[in-house]
């Protein structure tokens, strides 16, 4: 049995590129993806499963990634706010968020967006309350919520409740 | 949104594609990680610390104590720490007592568990009413004012009045949750240290930084692109950023030092608690005869910074007779430190609730009693506003609200189960201005920078500054690109205090404008400035018959391949009284059998001179409105005092707003231009509009139940139990 500090192997399939790496089994994904794949697009605000800035998409469902360990994750399909839209920001979420200003230092907005996008496929944006419920589990301290909420209703078509 | 000068966000893409690079998403060679051992005690001193077993650990590189650490010097006042790692003292919980670096973050993590520190624990009070008695007078940096002020004889104004309104109330400590935690990056190469840090002022950074490490500043660059919300928490120097310092420059290479969240608790400042005292006479007619505002704060043991909550009432209300006192009383903490609203966030609550209780005692709608109170100059210094639209501001919040249907009687509106209450407060922001430079060039392709190195931290600053220079420039806002962030651009204050788009805005502007007088006289010797358009790489001046010329061929004709200008800015002598100003209207729905207090719609109209980009302006103010809305209903830092530590160091215990608690929220300018606060004519709005939130609110609650609540935050226990 491998002991904490012995690494394993592990395939992280992000964006669609697959990487063999060997981490401890006590490295969480979060630390993985930003230390390890060098994709620091997803960010670290708590570490603890609190604040959604760390949020990704393991198999189309929306994670926090630092609440779960990289061995967890082998060989699953995993999606950072790198792999969204590319360089320019081109998926409907991202430029809604710039289109209606959701956004303000920056910190949390790839867990936002990346939330955002899976409340919308969920199914969770078909009123501004429920788009204020299920984009609850994302801190802002600079408190863009409203803007948020025009972001995502924007994004998914939906008519202003 | 199709208002001019509604730029969206120049840095927009940067961060909803993850590009925007934060400190600690800096990539660098041969990486280290450092990991914080913190002081389990709030006061003593550490014994004996046992360090073998974490030196003997899979991929430690070292572990920095007292013992072996280098020695540091003074730091100077951007400073706000102990000096770390320096001795064997405690002076609050949390406090570093060793670092542990590690190739591998999770190896430091787990190394830094396996060290074990005893301690010879010494009384420490950590709770601020245990120590109201050791209250003393604080000496203030002069921009904030004096620790008391006197005009009048309050005294005698308290005889002559028809109502007087005596009250206390409180505030709690609280913690600024910047969702980035503090973070350093510092790289030691060739007798030069790099840091990438989260910071407020790079500046400040490299000032303390060369200073404890005995280094020339000109070998030590600081540069932060990014930083993830600061709200005051990054503005001062901390242990943390000293640490990743001489650990860089004592191992060589580069060393990665982020705080856990539970560090950022004890590890950039906080809030302080307050205590209020404020006393308000009036005669019948509702007419401030004398106000009096004390407050005490709390203050670390081994510094001071003082929370002046009593500066408010030296400017918002007219009264021949005001006195101000601010003390501080030392606990056992870390330092506390500016926390986005500073002294009026705390002061207007308690002056703002007193108001409506003084409203109440003389059966007088409180926002006539606002109006009856108006000042027409600074009643404490007697100077003219600068520029001042609060009548405006009350007048256009209580149209948006409907505030003339507001009946006076408590407990008068219900929605259903619910009780409704309305509440008004007023807001005021202090300005703060630094000295600040700007340089601005253009190249043959058109394309404008302009480079200033004060921070981006959610502002807006890489939009708005932008927008300065195209204005100068005559050409439209994209084709200008902000460099900021590092001390090898021109030298700016701290992005703190409200103060960045009226300082470096201003040094920006001149700068811009000095180029465009240069390339002005390039084109015909004499041509007016303000008649210069650039359009891509064409640039047209208008003095008589427009002439239009390519700028590569007019940088060819005088040999050069761009033109460049810097220029300073620096507040002149205040000869006014600079405050920004607001209109906060609140209503509340109140439970009353769960005692719950449910925010429905909160109206801001607000005098902060010119707006510059009303987009990224109205976020400054609903992102202010919705940290009031937490300040009065959710955040407190809860404390054991037998402990003498937090108990909720992250952000589940400590509650913040989230996107579910936020309310319908208005907002509103007041078309203004104030040629005395700034070159801008703006104003300061980073703070502002998270000010008379808790008063409004408290208020409103009072309207609906006709309990007074006079402690934030307001919690269920005492809207059920009754009057505080």
């Amino acid at each position: 049995m491998a002991g904490a500090q012995d690494a394993v192997p592990v395939v992280l399939r992000v964006n669609g590129r697959r990487h063999d790496i060997q981490v401890e089994p006590r490295v969480t994904l979060l630390d993985a993806i930003r230390d390890t794949l060098g994709l620091t697009g997803t960010k670290k605000g708590c570490d603890r499963g609190e604040c959604g800035a760390c949020t990704v998409h393991v198999d189309g469902r929306r994670i926090n990634a630092c609440a779960t360990l990289a061995v967890m994750q082998d060989g699953r399909e995993i999606t950072t706010i790198e792999g969204l839209g590319g360089a320019d920001g081109s998926h409907p979420v991202q430029r809604a968020f710039v289109a209606h200003d959701g956004l303000q230092c920056g910190f949390c907005t790839p867990g936002q967006i990346m939330s955002a996008v899976a409340c919308i496929a969920e199914g969770h944006a078909g009123s501004d309350d429920e788009i204020r419920e299920w984009m609850s589990g994302n801190l802002c301290r600079c408190a863009a919520y409203p803007q948020i909420v025009d972001a995502v209703r924007a994004a998914a078509g939906t008519a202003r409740a | 949104m199709n208002v001019p000068d509604a730029r969206n966000r120049a840095d927009g893409v940067a961060k909803v594609t993850g590009a925007a690079r934060f400190a600690a998403d800096v990539p660098v060679d041969g990486l280290r990680h450092a990991v914080l051992v913190t002081a389990t005690v709030p006061a003593g001193r550490v014994a004996r610390l046992e360090t073998a077993a974490a030196e003997g650990a899979p991929g430690v590189v070292a572990v920095l104590t007292a013992a072996n650490a280098p020695r540091l010097a003074l730091a100077g006042d951007g400073y706000a720490g102990r000096l770390p790692l320096q001795d064997d003292r405690v002076c609050y919980e949390g406090e570093p007592i060793a670092v542990v670096v590690a190739d591998r973050l999770e190896r430091a993590r787990a190394a830094a568990r396996l060290v074990r520190a005893e301690y010879v624990v010494e009384p420490a009070a950590t709770d601020l009413d245990a120590v109201l008695d050791a209250a003393y007078a604080p000496t203030p940096t002069p921009r904030w004012g004096p620790a008391d002020t006197s005009v009048g004889d309050v005294d005698a104004g308290l005889d002559r009045a028809a109502v007087v309104v005596r009250r206390r109330y409180t505030t709690e400590a609280r913690h600024h949750c910047a969702i980035e935690p503090s973070a350093t990056l510092a790289e030691w190469r060739d007798g030069r240290l790099t840091l990438h840090d989260a910071t407020q002022g790079v500046f400040n950074v490299r000032t303390v930084i060369a200073a404890a490490l005995g280094l020339a500043p000109d070998r030590v660059r600081v540069r932060c692109e990014y930083t993830g919300g600061a709200f005051g928490g990054k503005g001062y120097v901390w242990p943390h950023q000293l640490i990743a310092a001489m650990t860089a420059t004592t191992l060589g290479g580069a060393v990665r030092l982020v705080l856990t969240r539970a560090q950022t608790f004890t590890g950039n400042g906080y809030q302080p608690p307050t205590r209020q005292a404020v006393t308000l006479g009036a005669d019948a007619d509702g007419r401030l005869l004398a106000v009096r505002h004390e407050s005490v704060s709390a203050t670390a043991t081994y510094g001071e910074y003082p929370e002046m909550a009593a500066n408010c009432s030296r400017v918002v209300y007219a009264s021949p007779a005001i006195e101000t006192r601010n003390r501080v009383a030392p606990v056992a903490t870390i330092l506390p430190t500016p926390m986005r609203a500073p002294h009026e966030g705390a002061g207007m609550f308690a002056l703002e609730s007193a108001m409506d209780e003084l409203a109440y005692e003389l059966g007088l709608d409180p926002l006539e009693l606002r109006l009856r109170n108006h000042a027409e100059t600074d009643p404490t210094t007697g100077q003219p506003f600068s520029s001042k639209e609060l009548l405006a501001c009350y007048a256009e919040g209580a149209r948006r609200f409907g505030w003339s249907g507001r009946p006076m009687p408590v407990r008068s509106l219900r929605a259903g189960d619910e009780l409704v209450g309305w509440g008004v407060a007023s807001a005021i922001g202090s300005t703060f201005r630094f000295p600040a430079g700007a340089r601005v060039r253009v190249g043959v392709d058109g394309g404008v920078v302009v480079e200033a190195g004060c921070q981006e931290i959610g502002a807006g600053t890489y939009t708005v500054l932008p927008q300065l220079a195209a204005e100068a420039l005559g050409c439209p806002p994209e084709q200008v690109t902000l460099r900021l962030g590092d001390t090898a651009l021109p030298e700016t204050g701290v992005t703190a205090g409200s103060s960045t788009t009226m300082s470096v805005g201003s040094a920006v502007r001149s700068a811009a404008l000095e180029l465009a007088a240069k390339l002005a006289a390039m084109v015909d010797g004499r041509a007016d400035p303000a008649t210069l358009r650039l359009a891509g790489a064409e640039l047209t001046v208008k003095n008589g018959p427009p002439t239009t010329v390519r700028l590569a061929d007019l940088l060819a004709s005088h040999g050069v391949d761009g033109v460049a200008a810097e220029a300073r800015w620096a507040p002149g002598p205040q000869r006014h009284s600079i405050h920004a100003f607001g209109a906060v209207f609140a209503d509340v729905a109140v439970d009353e059998l769960l005692g719950s207090v449910r925010v429905r719609r909160l109206v801001g109209v607000y005098s902060a001179g010119r707006i510059v980009n009303p987009l990224t302006a109205r976020a400054q103010l609903t992102g202010g409105l919705i940290w009031g809305l937490g300040q009065t209903l959710m955040e407190r830092s809860v404390h054991d005092a037998r402990l003498g530590r937090y108990v909720s160091k992250n952000l589940s215990g400590y509650l913040l707003p989230v996107s579910a608690d936020v309310p319908e929220l208005n907002v509103g300018f007041v078309e203004e231009h104030d040629p005395h606060a700034s070159a801008i004519g703006a104003r300061g709005i980073g703070v502002l509009g998270a000010v008379g939130v808790g008063a409004a609110i408290a208020n409103a609650v009072h309207h609906a139940t006709g309990v007074r609540l006079r402690d934030l935050p307001i919690t269920a226990e005492a809207l059920c139990c009754g009057e505080s």
